[in-house]
């Protein structure tokens, strides 16, 4: 048996390392807590992949009763965290290619879109520009501007901007180079500034949040 | 610096992971080139904006529901 940091004073390097040792040992509250931490991050990636609610749910559910299952595999030379993102980018992925017979999906396949990789839109931004809108309509505008993503810039900017996770550790849960995790990064950046823009530019007197928010609706697209 | 040289390492400049040594040269193109400052300060904050705003919401409710699913299966597994 390894040796169990104090539960007190978290390991900063590998934080979950107690209660992973405590779920080996056969205590399941341990794991209770470990859902508990991280199943919004899960559920959040899911649906960054899936763009859909149900599978989202479902792979939240088959990705934590998988990591228990196979928590004896867990070498603990990476953090529990990252270990269980591996494992629900992977159902994921599977969840995908249930929905779409026929269809590679891949998080490796070739990104050959040119779109984002010069910024055109050189205007600035309104000075805290989110405050224009209401929840409701920031959420559906940076929900369709993601959405709209490449799928592999989509799930490098979910990992390593949303969620936090180091370059290092983005390439290793997705199995990719972190040259390539970089280029995803700043394509996936300057493509979502590039589409943000249009609602967040200064308004003149003319304009109105409304004005933005319908020609999004209508189908238009940045 | 040009501003190619500058789009290069944005990454790099928001992730604030640029050389020292490197870090006046931006500095100086950033106080002539007002595009590249737009284009950083507006990446920075759409950067922001994601990390700030929960776009992906999991109710109350729901939350509960899962974790009771979860929970209930991997008590069957011991």
């Amino acid at each position: 048996m390894s040796t169990i940091q104090s539960i007190a004073g978290e390991n900063q390097q590998y934080p979950d390392v107690a209660l992973v040792e405590r779920v080996r040992g056969g205590d399941i509250s341990a794991y209770d807590k470990l859902v508990r931490k991280y199943e919004r991050q899960i559920f959040r990636i899911a649906q960054h992949i899936t763009q859909n609610r149900e599978d989202a749910e479902d792979v939240m559910q088959d990705a934590f009763l998988k990591a228990y299952e196979k928590l004896d595999q867990f070498q603990g030379n990476s953090k529990f965290y990252t270990w269980l993102v591996r494992i629900a980018v992977n159902e994921s992925l599977m969840r995908l290619r249930k929905r779409r017979p026929g269809r590679m999906v891949s998080i490796d396949e070739e990104m050959e879109t040119e779109e984002g990789a010069v910024p055109r839109d050189l205007a600035d931004w309104a000075p805290n520009p989110e405050q224009n809108y209401n929840q409701a309509e920031l959420a559906e505008i940076l929900r369709k501007t993601i959405q709209g993503l490449p799928h592999g810039f989509r799930v490098v900017f979910a990992l390593r901007d949303v969620e936090g996770l180091s370059t290092e550790e983005t390439a290793e849960t997705l199995g990719l180079s972190i040259p390539a995790v970089k280029s995803r990064l700043l394509r996936a950046r300057l493509q979502l500034r590039e589409r943000l823009a249009r609602y967040f530019h200064r308004k003149t007197p003319a304009d109105s949040p409304a004005r933005a928010s319908s020609q999004e609706t209508g189908g238009k697209r940045g | 610096m040009t501003c190619t040289e500058f789009l290069k390492i944005l990454d790099d400049v928001i992730d604030q992971s640029t050389a020292a040594e490197t870090r006046a040269e931006i500095e100086t193109h950033l106080r002539k080139c007002g595009h590249c400052e737009v284009v950083l300060n507006t990446t920075r904050k759409t950067i922001e904006i994601y990390r700030c705003h929960e776009i992906y919401e999991l109710p109350v409710e729901v939350s509960e529901r899962l974790h009771s699913v979860i929970m209930e299966r991997c008590r069957k597994v011991r």
